[in-house]
């Protein structure tokens, strides 16, 4: 089983928003990737955007200047 | 063969179509069920066809791009959920059965609809919106262009008169989308409904429509998803909100790649060559004996279709022949559109239907035009 470590997870309510956050993600060059969601947190989608910690404050901004359709922001061990 | 039946479908496909629908198969996974990279592919790809799409129907939001087979269900889903019994509907005879359909569908079920004429030579007066006005009109739901003569609506006017009078605009694209330009916000657009076979130049089994935001259309199909499993009812987020079941990611592929090819060449240069290819064929064919060209060609903006008929030689016959003489492949009869054969008086006989592409060239409408030539001094 891998380490686990924290992470910044954002949830999506349809797989269009996800595939918006991972583009708007890579231009912008912040860290993160889809994964499957997590158990621990109920979701409208069956991935999620799983980025290092520190880049929480950069996820958030993109969320907001870029009027991103998030579902939620979590931070969680995985 | 020559092939002129592009209102139909065009055929062939730009290079790299195939390749894309072949590569696509043999990748990926399930746009949106897992997150392996694989699947992932798959929603990337169809996620980027929806940007396109939006960005070619001037679509602020790529998430409003919801895919379907084809145009006919598109136009069913907004139709089916944006109106309802008690609403009153304007549309006009140049409209395909994939509108009529639906709206005769929906007078069944207690909505009225009203449409405005059109006259024997095909044309409509645009004076009849204002006239067929009623206090529960809801909507406007039209063709851009006649898949018949090849007729246009304004369709400029016809979002401002929608907005004027606080209607619903539907829109048909079926003939237009990737030769003539449609913008949704400029032209107060509230649906789009186009297919990917035809101008756009992808495969058959893909279409859909754009939809402006905050207008809610009630779900046609639902199902799965891949998202919100758990909840009874479809989701109401667009795109999943239409789209209930597997998506056709194979097909969309290839439209990906029809859709680089459209920018790349630029819909102005291909609606430049193909309609240039249909003036040809009119002027050629209009002084032949006994023939009769419908619609109004003294319009440089016009679909590229001329269709006509050799006196009153049975348009099946005419189309059988130009296949089988001369290797020309056209369509005959009836065309799906029964409002537009009544107005211009061609039911019994129906009509022969030339419609250019982009991979036409002169040489082979030159070659239509003897053709019909040759039969028409012949009949």
């Amino acid at each position: 089983m891998r380490q686990k470590e924290e992470k910044c997870v954002v949830t999506f309510r349809t797989t269009a928003a996800a595939m918006e956050m991972e583009r708007t993600c890579k231009a912008a060059g912040v860290p993160g990737r889809l994964i499957p969601v997590p158990r621990t947190i109920t979701a409208g989608c069956g991935m999620c955007w799983a980025a290092p910690p520190s880049a929480r404050e950069a996820v958030e901004e993109l969320v907001v200047a870029k009027h991103l359709m998030i579902d939620g922001i979590y931070a969680i061990i995985l | 063969m020559i092939y002129l039946d592009n209102a139909a479908t065009t055929r062939p496909k730009p290079p790299g179509v195939a390749e894309a629908v072949t590569a696509a198969m043999m990748s990926w996974g399930n746009c949106g069920r897992g997150a392996h990279e694989e699947a992932l592919a798959s929603a990337r790809a169809v996620f980027s066809v929806r940007a396109k799409l939006a960005a070619l129907f001037g679509c602020p939001r790529a998430d409003h791009v919801c895919f379907t087979p084809n145009s006919t269900q598109a136009l069913n889903i907004a139709i089916s959920g944006l109106l309802g019994p008690g609403d009153h509907v304007i549309s006009t005879d140049l409209e395909h059965n994939s509108v009529l359909r639906p709206l005769y569908r929906l007078r069944q079920q207690g909505a009225a609809v009203d449409f405005v004429p059109a006259d024997r030579r095909g044309q409509i007066d645009y004076a009849d919106f204002g006239h067929l006005l009623r206090p529960d009109t809801k909507a406007v739901v039209c063709t851009h262009a006649s898949n018949l003569t090849g007729d246009m609506i304004d369709i400029g006017w016809v979002g401002d008169f929608c907005r004027a009078h606080g209607l619903l605009f539907i829109l048909d694209a079926s003939q237009t989308a990737g030769v003539f330009p449609i913008h949704m916000e400029k032209q107060h657009i509230d649906v789009v409904c186009f297919t990917g076979h035809k101008s756009l130049l992808g495969p058959q089994g893909t279409g859909g429509l754009c939809v402006r935001e905050g207008v809610d259309i009630r779900p046609f199909a639902v199902g799965g998803t891949g998202v919100q499993s758990y909840l009874e009812t479809q989701p109401t987020e667009y795109p999943t909100r239409l789209e209930a079941g597997t998506l056709n990611s194979h097909g969309l592929a290839g439209l990906d790649a029809a859709l680089d090819f459209l920018e790349k060449t630029g819909i102005d240069s291909i609606r430049a060559h193909e309609t240039a290819l249909a003036r040809r064929f009119y002027e050629a064919v209009r002084q032949a004996p006994g023939i009769t060209v419908y619609g109004d060609h003294s319009m440089t903006e016009r679909a590229p279709v001329v269709t006509l008929n050799i006196g009153d030689y049975e348009s099946g016959e005419v189309a059988d022949e130009l296949a089988e003489r001369f290797g020309i492949a056209t369509r005959p009869g009836a065309h799906c559109a029964p409002r537009m054969h009544r107005a211009l008086g061609t039911t019994e006989q129906g009509a022969v239907r030339f419609s250019w592409s982009y991979f036409n060239t002169e040489e082979e409408t030159d070659a239509a035009a003897e053709a019909v030539r040759i039969l028409a001094t012949e009949n």
